[in-house]
Formats: structure tokens, C-alpha cells, sequence
């Protein structure tokens, strides 16, 4: 069975219920490209999430066009890990954080040998951000700090 | 990681990993750690194959054999929660903690 085309059944959705249309990001340009200069055995990799996964004793997200980042230390017990959003069924990321937040699955392949290692913290936000302007101009150049700071030879993104 | 594959082909990022689950599943089944590892074992092998931008890798798994869920994703209707900006806490517990621990969650709000 073919994959959903989320686009257009969102847009008909959208106009049936009578809401504005959302203006979908389309980037035609190429991406640049930076090649892996090692093998992943010897990489530190980062991540960020959208999914609005926060730690116990932070502020959770809320559901209006929230920007905000919160670092989790990638050294989290897991049953510290709480998600919060508006757009997603929450069930399983409650029950299991790593269907949105692989840190026990990175964790794991660190131990394996198959990643040289984790930076010490790892990025979460709210997906639904309603605007790509403050994405792109905002949020973005934020993470991509952080990722200089933390070290990482790659980041993995998991989106909801 | 991706489960809206056209959503990601118009975002065009250098590198992607197609996982055809609903969403809120990008990187696996809850409870299924060994899944997880493959899924995630498979995603990540494309840093070192993939040699050109805009490359996206469909990952070999499948959620249910029927594949009944696709019907019902964002097919009708809206159940979203309303847009709430106020701190959204998966438990009330969350919250006192939180707000005991205020200085920090401050310097985390505004960061």
C-alpha cells in the first residue's frame, strides 16, 4: 500500500473544515551537502525532536507557536521523559518515549560499537510551529548553536 | 527520520529515512526495542552510503500487514487540541515540579 500523501489530504481537510490553508515549506533548490568524514563507529552524534518531549522538573511546551528549545541530558533516566503536544497522538510517546525520541535505541548503539558516542544533551521542541518564517529565523539558527557547541560529527532529526 | 514522505520530499533536506508508520511512530513501535534498533540501525547506515543531496532511503518495515491505519490519517476532521499558551504538562506533578524548581525553568523558557 502506497504511503500517505499527507499534503493534499491535509489541504482538502483543511478547506472542508473551513480553516486557512497552510503554506507548506518547499525548498526546489539542492541541499548542500557535507560528506561523513568517518565512519559512524568513531562519530558523536546529536539529535533534536519535535515531538514536545520535555524532563520532569522543566517547563513543558505549550501549543501556540512555541519556540523554545529544552536540553536533555542524553545520561536521562527514561522515566523522566514526558511529551506534550497538540497535534499527535500521545499515547504511545507517553507509554514509550523512543517512538519519538530514540534515546535508549542511541543509547544502545553506542554500546554496540555502531556509534562512537552521544553529545551530552540532546534538543527538544513543539512541532506545529505554524510559521516558517520564525523556524527558519528563529528556531534553526538556535539549534544549529547548539549543535556547534555540543561537537557533533552528525545529528539525527526526528520529526513527528 | 520521516513518516510524511511527501511532506519531506517538498522540505528537500540532504538525507532522509522513510519510515511508513502513523505518525507519532518516526523511529518505532513503542516497547519493541529490538525494532527500534533495527529501524534505527538502517536510517543511520545512509550517512555513510548516500553520496548525494536530497536522497531518501524507504526503510523495510511496515507497521501492519493491511496497512488499514492510512485510511483514517488526517482523512476528516480536526482532533487536534485547541492552541493553548500556557505550559501544556503531561501530569500535574510535572507542574508543582517545575514551578519548585523556578530560577532554572526561567533561564529554559527564555533560552
Amino acid at each position: 500500500m502506497r504511503p500517505v500523501d499527507y499534503i493534499p489530504r491535509i489541504r482538502d481537510n483543511y478547506a472542508r473544515l473551513g480553516f486557512k490553508a497552510y503554506n507548506w515549506v518547499i525548498n526546489p533548490d539542492t541541499a548542500p551537502w557535507a560528506p561523513l568524514r568517518k565512519p559512524l563507529s568513531q562519530c558523536r552524534l546529536g539529535l533534536a525532536a519535535s515531538g514536545g518531549v520535555y524532563a520532569t522538573g522543566q517547563v513543558a511546551f505549550h501549543y501556540k507557536d512555541d519556540t523554545s528549545l529544552r536540553e536533555i541530558p542524553t545520561d536521562v533516566d527514561t522515566k523522566e521523559l514526558r511529551a506534550t503536544h497538540f497535534a499527535y497522538d500521545l499515547s504511545d510517546a507517553r507509554s514509550d518515549p523512543n517512538v519519538v525520541f530514540p534515546i535508549d535505541t542511541l543509547r544502545r548503539l553506542v554500546r554496540d560499537g555502531f556509534l562512537g558516542g552521544l553529545s551530552s544533551r540532546f534538543h527538544t521542541f513543539m512541532g506545529g510551529i505554524y510559521s516558517s518564517r520564525r523556524v527558519t529565523e528563529d528556531l534553526a539558527p538556535r539549534l544549529t548553536a547548539r549543535f556547534l557547541e555540543d561537537g557533533v560529527d552528525a545529528v539525527l532529526l526526528v520529526p513527528v | 527520520m520521516t513518516s510524511a514522505r511527501d511532506i519531506t520530499r517538498a522540505v528537500n533536506p540532504p538525507r532522509a529515512a522513510f519510515l511508513d508508520f502513523p505518525l507519532g511512530h518516526t523511529t518505532g513501535k513503542p516497547h519493541a526495542p529490538d525494532l527500534q534498533r533495527r529501524i534505527l540501525v538502517e536510517a543511520l547506515s545512509s550517512f555513510e552510503t548516500m553520496t548525494a543531496p536530497g536522497s531518501m532511503k524507504e526503510l523495510p518495515f511496515r507497521w501492519s500487514e493491511d496497512g488499514e491505519w492510512k485510511a483514517k490519517a488526517f482523512a476528516e476532521g480536526d482532533d487536534r487540541a485547541p492552541r493553548h499558551d500556557t505550559p501544556q504538562y503531561q501530569d500535574e506533578e510535572d507542574r508543582r515540579m517545575a514551578e519548585q524548581g523556578n530560577s532554572t525553568s526561567c533561564s529554559i523558557c527564555c533560552s
